[in-house]
Parts: C-alpha cells; sequence; structure tokens
C-alpha cells in the first residue's frame, strides 16, 4: 500500500463522524426512539434502527435531517406514511381498520375466561351433587334387606 | 345441553379455519399497499439521461403513461425488461423510466445492450424521487392518468397477467375509446 493511501484513508475515517450532522445527546435519544418505532419496509420484520438496506439508510437519513431542520416527531412519521403508508409504523395508529389488531387480544382473553369459568362450574356440579348421607343410606338398606 | 357443548368448539374452529383463510388468500405480505393511489404524482425535476435536460412532474401529464423505477444493476427489471419492450413497440405505450440510483454510464450501456423500451429517461441518482414515489425495491411500475394521478402501482417485475388484469384496463379507460 502506497503511502497516500493509507494517508487519505486515514483522514476519511478521522472525517466521517463529522461528515454526518452532529445531534445533541437529547435530540440524538429522541432519534434513536424514533428509529426503532419505524419499520424498514423492504425487510420487514427489523426496524429502520437494525437494517442495513440502503432504504433503511436513506430513511435513517430522511429522520435525521428533518430533525436537525426542526420537524416535530408527528411530522416526521406524517412524512413517511404519505409515502409507505401506515406499514412502517410499528406502532399502527387506531382506525375503525385496525381496531381487531388493538382490541383482539383483549376479547380472546375475555372470551377464554368466560369459556374457563364456564366450563369450571359445569364440571363442578357432578361432584356436589351426589353428596349422598350415609346414615339414610343404610337406613334404606336396612329397611329393605 | 350437550350438542352445544360440541358446538362451541367447532365454531370456534370453524370462525379460525376462515380467518386463516383469508389471511392465506390475502397474497404477498411484503407487498404494501400505496397510499399514493388516487393521488396526484409526487413532484420532482430530474435530468435527463440522454441529454441532461431537466425534466418537471407536471411536464408527464397530459397523457396516460407507466413510470417505471428501474437501475441496470437490478435483476427483476431484466425479468421484465422482454414485456416493456413489447408494451413499447406492439402496444405503443408511453413508458417514462426512473434510473433509480444509478450512474449514467452503466444505464447507457444496459440500454445499448437490452433495448430501450422507453419515451425518456430520468436519472434519479440520489434515489429521492423514488422516496417520494414511495419505491422500495425495484422495479416498480406506476400508472399514471393523463392528469397526472396515480392509478396504480405495481411491485416487482411486470407481468404479463399484470398487464392484462391490472394495467390495460386503465390506461385503456384514460385513454378512452380508441
Amino acid at each position: 500500500m502506497s503511502h497516500w493511501r493509507g494517508w487519505a484513508l486515514a483522514l476519511l475515517l478521522g472525517l466521517s463522524p463529522l461528515m454526518a450532522q452532529e445531534l445533541d445527546p437529547a435530540t440524538e435519544q429522541r432519534y434513536q426512539k424514533m428509529l426503532a418505532e419505524l419499520r424498514c419496509v423492504v425487510c420487514q420484520n427489523q426496524t429502520i434502527a437494525e437494517s442495513n438496506a440502503p432504504l433503511a439508510q436513506d430513511l435513517r437519513e430522511q429522520v435525521r435531517k428533518q430533525i436537525a431542520a426542526g420537524r416535530s416527531d408527528a411530522e416526521i412519521r406524517q412524512y413517511l406514511v404519505e409515502r409507505y403508508s401506515d406499514f412502517v409504523l410499528y406502532r399502527p395508529p387506531l382506525r375503525p381498520r385496525t381496531l381487531l389488531l388493538w382490541f383482539g387480544p383483549a376479547l380472546l382473553l375475555l372470551l377464554g375466561l368466560a369459556l374457563a369459568i364456564r366450563f369450571s362450574r359445569a364440571s363442578r356440579k357432578p361432584v356436589t351433587v351426589p353428596a349422598a348421607d350415609d346414615e339414610a343410606l343404610r337406613r334404606l338398606l336396612d329397611k329393605h334387606s | 345441553m350437550s350438542a352445544l357443548r360440541y358446538a362451541v368448539p367447532g365454531l370456534l374452529l370453524l370462525a379460525l379455519v376462515i380467518l386463516l383463510a383469508f389471511g392465506l388468500r390475502r397474497g404477498d405480505p411484503s407487498e404494501i399497499p400505496s397510499p399514493l393511489v388516487g393521488k396526484p404524482m409526487p413532484a420532482f425535476a430530474l435530468p435527463r439521461l440522454q441529454d441532461g435536460a431537466m425534466v418537471s412532474a407536471e411536464q408527464l401529464v397530459g397523457q396516460p403513461r407507466l413510470i417505471n423505477f428501474w437501475a441496470s444493476w437490478c435483476t427483476g427489471c431484466q425479468v421484465e425488461h422482454p414485456l416493456l419492450m413489447q408494451l413499447a413497440r406492439v402496444h405503443g405505450v408511453e413508458i417514462v423510466g426512473m434510473d433509480y440510483k444509478d450512474t449514467p454510464d452503466a444505464a447507457t450501456a444496459w440500454l445499448a445492450r437490452h433495448g430501450n423500451p422507453y419515451q425518456q429517461v430520468l436519472r434519479d441518482d440520489a434515489g429521492t424521487a423514488g422516496l417520494d414515489f414511495g419505491v422500495y425495491g425495484v422495479p416498480e411500475t406506476f400508472v399514471v392518468g393523463a392528469d397526472g394521478q396515480i392509478l396504480h402501482k405495481h411491485v416487482g417485475p411486470l407481468t404479463e397477467e399484470a398487464w392484462v388484469q391490472d394495467i390495460a384496463p386503465l390506461l385503456g379507460a384514460a385513454r378512452g375509446p380508441t
């Protein structure tokens, strides 16, 4: 490796943190939190914070730029939803279409509880009904023998 | 009473089967419905590959077209390429190519090798227009009406089936009876 290449590499590595706009710690935290709630549309089971897909990199850059430009979280989310639909949000908005998604699990739990109560009551009954009185039974047997 | 005991789990199972059947028939889950359908196409101004002249979205209004995002590095684009050639040559469809995250040299060489189905090719070197169109993987094809509205989006290589079922009727309707 010639000398100038090494120098160029060192220079590049040294400069790279400067090239990305530095965010102050509070904003950086907001940025990271936001990324963790956005879905990478190419590799759908990853957030754009985790994904290395080129599109995820572009979206990270967009979010960073827009935060630096002073846009609010809601505005940035709106920007992404306009292009990639609600799919980009890992926390889907509450709408008539997503009612089942939000409340389905609770509904299933209630249904399960109701069934469990019903069946436990039904299975307890046969145990309690034939509580025979031993004394009366013996008398009955004695009478007929 | 005992009939109900069997009916309830049976009905629950049936409901589950129906739900799962719907889920299976919904098609490819990686296909994202585009929120842009029914809206005017996003604004852009991009240099044309051939001569570098700037072309804006407004200049593409006035005639129904296909806007096809492609790249010389994209293998799916080679798959759909013969169909695009056929659409342009046989059916006279106007196709605008958006050269997504590509270099002019590679794109020009690719078109020289495979043939050029595009009426014009615009350079989206940084993928900014792609971002505004909600492109998440090339190739993607948008059907744009004469008024500049996006009528339909097709994700992935264009197929004969998609052309016949989804796109041709839209273009035909947008053009009026011919």
